[in-house]
């Protein structure tokens, strides 16, 4: 990297992390220059979420040193770098639920009265938070519940704390990945309004197109190791998505077409009260049927429905041909209809259990002889599943909690590889993991449909909708709005129907008083 | 950068292939859980060199009579906990089982008696499941309920005093040995084996840890919650039962004031091994060290002349202990 004029704010030279089996980090550099926004990327399992662990002080790195204006500096926790101007906003919140804004922002600082005994002035805490919130712009009340706010709202409560510790330097893991289009917008006005303040942002994403739009510079990590450091102006996509990756992909969607076949999946009248209404609709073998809507049009409830997961008030569900209205998931499952959820976290996988026994929790039947499981005929079938979807995992009998984001939703899916499963319902199975795994996972949605396996593939990304679907549902207020072929479908058509007539309330999810 | 540093490092790395597919014996040992069985060898030596009667085959022979109730409660307690849930009742369903088990053998005969007092123990176990199960009530105050009514029938029952008058031959299951060893030892080491099969080689056994390492993950994953979660206290109460009647027959005779606070001790063997409340994390391995400390530390406690006031502080300091270290080791991963 040549020397430049400028001196980094923050600088880390050659950071190494190991963790038992793995080595997270090996010698990474990274320099972070006052009043910039630097992008970090990298697949999931790169190391990108390691190393702002180790400048937040979360993690103690084996090697390496780590300047602030030149300084060394010694990082023992997380205090230690909230006192240099470090502040990181996480993917998952660190907010009280039960508590207001307002004291949210100040949790462990709030003011006293002067002479009060150590007693809380509920007076200056109000004020003081609405100063932090007014100086940002940041439209919440500082006493609202934090539990009563939307995500993007309680995103910015974890923005003003971060603001009035005065951070230099906020990192951000992700935070558009829960947000809509608006929301975005705005958050990017704020971001740049911070660097007009000279505050650094260290920002994490796997939306390329953000890192256009917002970054300064980005530096790529794959294997623990830094690729390079590039400006973003005058660097491709292509040329970003090659450092990542380490290779060329040819084709974001590798879409295989196969000729439908039979009847799978239908679907008739579905109706739950309040929430789902007359969705009725047919899925055919080799088929991918994309389904579209904004968030909050009820498409993860209609899977739910048809997994047996909530009960349904009236309709019918059929697989090939035989009505099939699932009482529980075990009956959805010998119905041979698989659900992979949206939540990966709190729904996919089981965090202290290993890898092996994720793969295998919904097939154990086929491993029990009079009740007692063939432990070793277990492992192979685990062993195969997992090679097969090529899950970078240092043995099988790892916590699936240490796997990387990429390799946790692999193992989630490839719990249905060893059932009978041929109906699948996909609920947004590429969110929040990096490009090859994505790549990786609709090419296991090609094998599928090609052994004639039928795929409802629930997404909120466009291109994804577009470029991997047959047809396409489009939902709006738990209702069927529109179909289209692949042929008919464009984004605006899509988009104009997920709408519906009462457009601005649907996106105004936003900032509201 | 060290260049040096790095590459010591990569080479502590296994290959990705070398996963060993079959692990020897050794290995299958959990190295990480190490330090019950060191805490426990440090304390023979301490009490055997304080007392050398502790060494004696009269003293291992008692001690593993004195463990053996502690030891059946505490593999239902092992089940419970490790579904993410607790069983607080155990402690009074001894009582009950005493009573039931007592009053039923005086108008049955021994077997009678036997059976009477498991089936009440299982049942009491069924109620406790379906509460929690199916009609989703919290498991903790599910079983603090039970623990307090269950107390109350057996008073009731027993109109509060000892049933007494049971057969002779009864006094085997408490008292008799089947060659050196006593008889609720071998009871509870049958228990703890059969346990262990359930536990690791039964799809039942891996659904308790499903349902407590992610209980909605289980559930999109085919898992019958109310199926299993109650099965998981049917065999809590069951084990309660078995206990019970061993009890029994010790003090031959059914006791309505029986095992008062034998629930806070299971828990504490759970928690000793490496149990975690929040479920999912632990064994009967584990659950097993935690029951040989705890009764190994009152047995030599006592041998080395600590008042028992005294024993239960250390008892309680060694808890604390023991969890701190355990979590001290986990942060640092």
């Amino acid at each position: 990297m040549s020397v430049e004029a400028v001196t980094p704010f923050v600088e880390m030279r050659g950071i190494v992390k190991q963790f038992p089996g793995v080595l997270a980090l090996r010698g990474v550099n990274l320099d972070v220059r006052p009043a910039e926004v630097h992008v970090l990327l990298g697949e999931n399992g790169a190391g990108k979420s390691t190393l702002i662990k180790v400048l937040s002080g979360v993690y103690a790195p084996n090697a390496g040193e780590i300047l602030f204006e030149g300084k060394p500096v010694h990082i023992r926790g997380p205090h230690d770098a909230q006192a240099l101007g470090v502040s990181t906003i996480y993917q998952e919140f660190n907010l009280v639920p039960e508590m207001s804004v307002a004291e949210n922002i100040f949790l462990g600082r709030e003011p006293r009265f002067s002479h009060g005994f150590g007693l809380l002035d509920r007076g200056k805490l109000m004020v003081q938070a609405r100063e932090v919130l007014s100086k940002f712009d940041i439209k919440v009340a500082p006493d609202t519940i934090v539990k009563r706010l939307g995500v993007a709202q309680q995103q910015m409560v974890e923005i003003a704390k971060a603001l009035s510790l005065n951070a230099r330097v906020i990192i951000m893991d992700e935070p558009t990945a829960v947000l809509t289009a608006r929301e975005i917008d705005h958050l990017f006005k704020m971001i740049q309004d911070f660097k007009q303040r000279g505050i650094s942002i260290i920002y994490i994403s796997h939306r390329l197109e953000e890192v256009k739009r917002i970054g300064d510079r980005a530096t790529v990590l794959r294997d623990g190791a830094v690729v390079g450091t590039v400006p973003v102006a005058g660097t491709p996509i292509d040329e970003v998505i090659r450092m990542m990756v380490g290779r060329d992909l040819k084709d974001k969607f590798p879409k295989t077409s196969v000729e439908p076949g039979e009847e799978i999946l239908r679907v008739e009248n579905l109706e739950r009260k309040g929430i789902l209404h007359n969705i009725s609709f047919r899925l055919r073998r080799g088929e991918i049927l994309g389904v579209a809507g904004l968030v909050g049009s009820k498409r993860t409830e209609m899977a739910r429905a048809i997994f047996g997961v909530d009960k349904i008030d009236s309709g019918k569900i059929f697989v090939d041909g035989q009505l099939k209205n699932m009482k529980s998931t075990a009956h959805a499952i010998r119905s041979r209809v698989a659900l992979v959820p949206e939540d990966r976290k709190r729904q996919g996988i089981l965090p202290c259990m290993s890898v092996k026994e994720n793969i295998t929790l919904s097939m154990l039947k086929k491993f029990a002889r009079i009740g007692i499981l063939d432990l070793g005929k277990e492992r192979k079938s685990a062993q195969g599943h997992a090679n097969s979807m090529r899950i970078a995992t240092p043995n099988l009998d790892r916590w699936v909690m240490y796997l990387s984001g990429g390799n946790q939703q692999k193992a989630v899916i490839a719990k249905w590889l060893g059932t009978e499963a041929e109906v699948f319902l996909f609920d947004e199975p590429t969110r929040g993991i990096d490009v090859g795994a994505k790549v990786e996972v609709y090419q296991l949605m090609g094998e599928l449909v090609k052994r004639g396996a039928a795929i409802l593939m629930i997404s909120s990304e466009l291109p994804e909708i577009l470029g991997m679907s047959d047809r396409v549902l489009v939902m709006h207020e738990g209702r069927l709005a529109g179909e289209f072929t692949r042929e008919e479908a464009t984004q605006e058509k899509i988009l104009s129907c997920a709408l519906g007539s009462t457009s601005e309330q649907q996106i105004e999810t936003g900032v509201q008083a | 950068m060290s260049e040096v540093g790095l590459k010591e490092i990569e080479k502590d790395i296994p290959a990705e292939s070398v996963s060993s597919p079959k692990a020897g014996f050794l290995s299958r040992i959990p190295w990480g859980r190490v330090g019950m069985p060191a805490v426990l060898v440090i304390l023979c030596v301490v009490f055997g060199t304080i007392n050398p009667n502790f060494w004696s085959v009269m003293n291992m022979t008692n001690v593993s009579r004195q463990i053996s109730i502690l030891a059946l409660i505490s593999i239902g307690q092992t089940f419970a906990i490790l579904s993410a849930g607790i069983d607080l009742s155990v402690g009074s369903l001894l009582a009950l089982v005493s009573v039931v088990t007592a009053q039923q053998m005086l108008h049955f005969g021994m077997w009678g008696g036997i059976a009477a007092g498991i089936l009440a123990g299982a049942l009491a176990g069924l109620v406790n499941g379906l509460l929690i199960a199916k009609a989703k009530l919290p498991a903790f105050i599910t079983t603090l309920a039970m623990l307090i009514a269950a107390r109350g029938i057996a008073l009731t029952l027993s109109g509060g005093l000892p049933i007494v008058d049971l057969p002779e031959q009864f006094m085997f299951f408490g008292a008799g040995k089947i060659g050196p060893i006593p008889v609720p030892a071998v009871i509870a080491i049958v228990a703890f084996i059969l346990a262990h099969i359930i536990l690791t080689r039964t799809r039942f056994g891996r659904y308790v840890y499903a349902m407590g390492s992610n209980e909605e993950a289980a559930v999109l994953s085919g898992v019958s919650v109310v199926r299993n979660k109650t099965l998981v206290y049917v065999i809590s109460g069951t084990l309660a039962g078995i206990a019970g009647v061993v009890l029994t027959s010790r003090v031959i005779s059914g006791q309505p004031t029986l095992g008062d606070g034998q629930e806070v001790y299971a828990i504490a063997a759970v928690v000793l091994g490496g149990g975690k409340m929040s479920g999912g994390v632990g064994g009967m391995w584990q659950t097993l060290m935690g029951v040989i400390v705890l009764g190994v530390l009152a047995n030599g406690l006592n041998l080395i002349e600590v008042s028992s006031y005294v024993q239960n502080i250390v008892i309680g300091v060694i808890i604390v202990l023991a969890v701190y270290v355990d979590l001290a080791r986990e942060r640092r991963r």
